[in-house]
């Protein structure tokens, strides 16, 4: 089904089934420890041994020599492959640092070793006992000294909701130069790891020259091409599957080291190998976001209308590797007549930096809303007035291209009241509750849409059961459950009725999870081939399928009512097509848009940040479940509190890693971090999105709450901090006298 | 207590090799049920579930004592399992994730996680349910946590004390203020 004109009225309008606020159908297995995930699969591999991976101990440079002789005698060892075994393997989809293979070292803990024995423990002892001689070499590991040489990025960056490096409109200098009121401000953003609970895994096992591989990942059609070019193996001798991924956040969107070393480990010791990266390998083995250093720079009149805005970020990489693309929300979140957005990509030799939920926005809207706050504060304007004053309705980059629907103000009028923004006092460290400085804080959330072809196959059996395939993830998304939903809407039976089939390689290729485009497109799909499955019920029924209406598990058309499952009395029916999304949809600026507000107390002697309550209003197209896409709202909210307030991958700059590589280092928001947190989505439909009216939301909530929490801290102890994440350390020195 | 498989080794093969695997028998009750397994001196109780008995619900998340998600309920206390070693708790009656409910028999809290979207991805999920049944234990017994104002008096169950407990569980999928909001449901129904 082609996309080309935006949807009108069908069947998902009902709304008798999506939109519902459902529990997850998958919720059963999830709290009883009965969903099966990539390491787990005694079902399917119950004899599998056991791999072991070893990183480099160098961040540049080559291996010279790996020693086995010792690890290959100890107690249960089966097999050891070396990258010095293995020629240099090709990347897949979105690799930049080479994952196995050939004696160049290009990243600290890059993998160099898997040792299979018949035990976990006996696999670690012997990899202790493997000695590797290298041939360290110089690198670049300082951000801060690698952005002096950084170039300037050229063309598209990459990533999906990228452009080019730099783009101007008007005269940017010239107005910001004329600009009665001005802010120029340099900021830093962190290196984040994503830090999934699920370490990346997989079991694999060779049936002949086929290889099945139980994974851990967000993209199995991508992930499928990719392993089947690695192994140098056509795509039908490879299957991937995973029906369960324990969170992702950008780091599982391509094959990582742990599914190449348990395929090539399978292979040496002939029996399935099981491989999961340990929690100290996982920083600096797989892929982080990387930190930027943000220039903004904002003109206005007196009234505080903007008249010149510009955003320049640089971040570093490995070679071939893309920039951080921290400026995106800029060319689209604030109306002015001259603008200029640039990035610079240095050259670093610290692991790859790479997606991480809401990559561009995350860290740019952490930047450019804490500018937004300062240049509300020069101007005497209140933060959200400011705001709602330099609206657009188009893209301000080409004005003739309007937003396909943008209530960012009814986000901010909305979030205001329910918070009681209008009790705030403006004047910062003014309040105090006993022992705390109280601050109130707020930022606007932005994060485009995107949409990618997505494939699913849905049957009807003659229980009257729908069965939907689809390679799709659930990597906590609630992807089973609004895929069941869009399936029983469709079909006009209850959800009880509907299985969902996700994650395998077998089954139609979908859109995968992954910048906030999953729900939506993956529904689509579901609904295009859910539109070919209602054609065969009509046609065998004996209707014509433009009237025939599907409800109550029957199909209607004037005087006559036929049980669906009778259309699949004799015989199974299948339908399979996928939704795929022409030009048209570019015609329009399709975004979404949220407003965070945020009230935290900072303790007076020690400079404690305590979060205290959380608001942020959606406006995201239609909510295909209220309930699982609350859950992806505050989850975002949870992560953007971190960026604001602990997460920083710290990098030791003379050996070039990140020294921080565990959960006890890398510091994440635990429970008593978070208050309880309230979300409100507005009600509407985005006709321009998709069949579904649907757009993405699972990247929106992270979307701007740093700056609401930074701006909240300002609030409370008027200490602006530019460089994150805002730790006591940075407040300590300054804080207002206690007493 | 290390029991009577671990017979000294032989002197001449301890010049050869000192890392064979010593096994061990060992015997604990875990969800019920007895029962015996011969584990390598270095298992964790953690992997003597997932991989030995293949009892899978507990997650390894870090291996460390870091996140949380290999909590079990042994000997009526929540630990984590990955940092224990599987022959310290001979006797020990062990509660998993699969003992405390299975899909078509909840247990009230995972019946409340459910309602209240306490998860997202679920790889943390069966350790804060172990971890949420015994914080629940831990505040009826009156034991006292770090944001307990009055050590003279029976704690009470609130949000703080629910947060504060359960910081050892970490979700990165970010599901907290529901999870509070699930354990004050279990909380309040029992009471």
């Amino acid at each position: 089904m082609k996309f080309d004109s935006p949807a009108g009225l069908n069947p998902i309008d009902r709304l008798k089934v999506v939109g519902q606020p459902t529990d997850r159908i998958d919720g059963k297995y999830k709290t009883t420890g009965t969903a099966p995930y990539a390491y787990e699969r005694h079902d399917v591999a119950p004899d599998a041994a056991y791999g072991y991976v070893i990183g480099s101990a160098i961040a540049k440079g080559r291996v010279h020599r790996i020693d086995t002789a010792a690890a290959q005698a100890a107690p249960g060892v089966i097999a050891i492959v070396t990258t010095l075994d293995t020629p240099r393997i090709e990347r897949g989809v979105m690799n930049v640092a080479y994952l196995f293979g050939g004696d160049v070292i290009q990243h600290y803990h890059q993998a160099i070793a898997v040792v299979v024995a018949e035990t976990f423990e006996q696999a670690r002892a012997a990899s202790f006992l493997v000695k590797v001689d290298y041939a360290p070499e110089a690198g670049a590991f300082d951000l801060t000294e690698a952005a002096k040489s950084a170039e300037p990025v050229p063309a598209d960056s990459g990533e999906g909701s990228g452009g080019n490096g730099e783009e101007r409109v008007g005269d940017f200098e010239g107005a910001f130069a004329q600009a009665p009121v001005t802010l120029d401000a340099t900021y830093t953003t962190a290196d984040e790891s994503h830090a999934m609970m699920e370490p990346h895994a997989t079991t694999a096992a060779w049936h002949g020259d086929k290889v099945t591989l139980w994974t851990s990942n967000q993209m199995i059609g991508w992930g499928h091409g990719s392993l089947a070019k690695m192994l140098a193996l056509p795509k039908d001798k490879v299957r991937l599957d995973a029906p369960y991924v324990g969170g992702g956040f950008g780091g599982k969107l391509f094959v990582r080291a742990d599914a190449v070393l348990a395929a090539l480990a399978a292979k040496a010791a002939k029996r399935p190998v099981k491989v999961a990266l340990t929690r100290p390998l996982i920083a600096n083995n797989t892929t982080h976001r990387p930190a930027t250093i943000q220039r903004v720079r904002i003109g206005a009149t007196q009234d505080g209308t903007i008249t010149a805005i510009a955003h320049e970020s640089t971040s570093g990489n490995l070679p071939d590797g893309d920039p951080e693309t921290a400026v995106n929300q800029t060319k689209f979140l604030y109306a002015g007549a001259n603008r200029l957005t640039a990035m610079k990509l240095a050259h670093l030799d610290l692991p790859e930096g790479n997606a991480m939920r809401a990559p561009g926005e995350a860290p740019g809207l952490a930047v450019l809303e804490v500018a937004m706050d300062e240049m509300a504060e020069k101007l005497g304007l209140d933060p959200v007035a400011f705001r709602i004053r330099n609206d657009t309705q188009v893209d301000p980059n080409q004005p003739d291209r309007a937003f396909s629907h943008r209530d960012l103000v009814g986000c901010l009028k909305l979030g205001a009241e329910r918070f009681g923004w209008a009790k705030r006092n403006p004047k910062p460290g003014q309040v105090r509750d006993g022992q705390w400085l109280v601050g109130h804080g707020m930022a606007a959330a932005f994060r485009n849409n995107m949409v990618l072809k997505s494939g699913a196959r849905v049957r009807l059996s003659a229980d009257g059961t729908v069965t939907v395939e689809t390679d799709m993830t659930d990597i906590g998304t609630g992807s089973y459950t609004i895929i069941a939903q869009t399936a029983a809407e469709m079909m006009g039976v209850p959800l009880d009725r509907v299985v969902a089939r996700l994650g395998d390689s077998d089954f139609p290729v979908s859109s995968g999870s992954g910048g906030q485009f999953g729900a939506n497109s993956s529904t689509a799909g579901v609904y295009a081939a859910c539109v070919k499955l209602r054609e065969a019920v009509a046609q065998k029924l004996g209707f014509n399928a433009t009237d025939a209406v599907f409800e109550d598990g029957e199909v209607r058309a004037g005087n006559r009512a036929i049980p669906l499952s009778q259309a699949a009395a004799d015989g199974e029916l299948v339908a399979e097509d996928a939704i795929e999304f022409g030009k048209f949809s570019k015609t329009q600026q399709v975004s979404t848009f949220g407003a965070h507000f945020v009230e935290v107390a900072v303790d007076a002697y020690t400079a404690e940040v305590r979060v205290r309550r959380m608001l942020a209003v959606c406006a995201a197209g239609r909510i295909l479940n209220p309930k699982s896409a609350r859950s992806q709202v505050i989850g975002g909210m949870v992560m953007g509190t971190g960026a604001a307030l602990m997460e920083e991958l710290a990098v030791d700059t003379k050996r070039g890693f990140f020294a921080n590589h565990d959960l006890a280092g890398y510091e994440v928001p635990v429970h008593a971090d978070i208050p309880h947190q309230e979300v409100i989505f507005l009600d509407e439909v985005d006709p321009m999105s998709s069949p579904m009216k649907a757009k993405g939301v699972g990247e929106l909530g992270i979307s701007g709450v740093g700056a609401a929490v930074a701006n909240a801290i300002y609030n409370a102890t008027g200490i602006r901090v530019r460089d994150y994440p805002i730790t006591l350390d940075k407040l300590l020195d300054r804080m207002p006298d206690a007493a | 207590m290390v029991g009577a498989a671990a017979a000294p080794r032989d002197p001449g093969a301890r010049t050869a090799r000192t890392d064979a695997p010593v096994l061990v028998p060992v015997t604990f009750t875990v969800n019920g049920e007895r029962r015996t397994l011969e584990l390598d001196t270095r298992t964790s109780l953690l992997d003597a579930a997932r991989e030995h008995l293949h009892l899978t619900g507990s997650k390894k998340g870090c291996d460390h004592g870091q996140c949380g998600a290999c909590t079990m309920i042994v000997d009526g206390r929540r630990i984590n399992a990955c940092l224990t070693l599987a022959i310290m708790h001979q006797g020990a009656e062990i509660t998993t994730i699969e003992g405390l409910g299975q899909p078509d028999n909840l247990h009230p809290m995972q019946a409340a996680f459910i309602r209240h979207d306490g998860y997202q991805c679920g790889y943390c999920t069966p350790g804060q349910i172990c971890s949420g049944v015994a914080v629940l234990e831990e505040i009826k017994a009156g034991i006292p946590s770090h944001v307990t104002a009055d050590l003279g008096a029976a704690p009470q169950v609130t949000e703080a004390e629910i947060r504060e407990r359960m910081s050892g569980n970490i979700c990165r999928c970010g599901a907290y203020s529901n999870i509070v909001e699930a354990m004050t449901e279990v909380a309040g129904a029992r009471a």
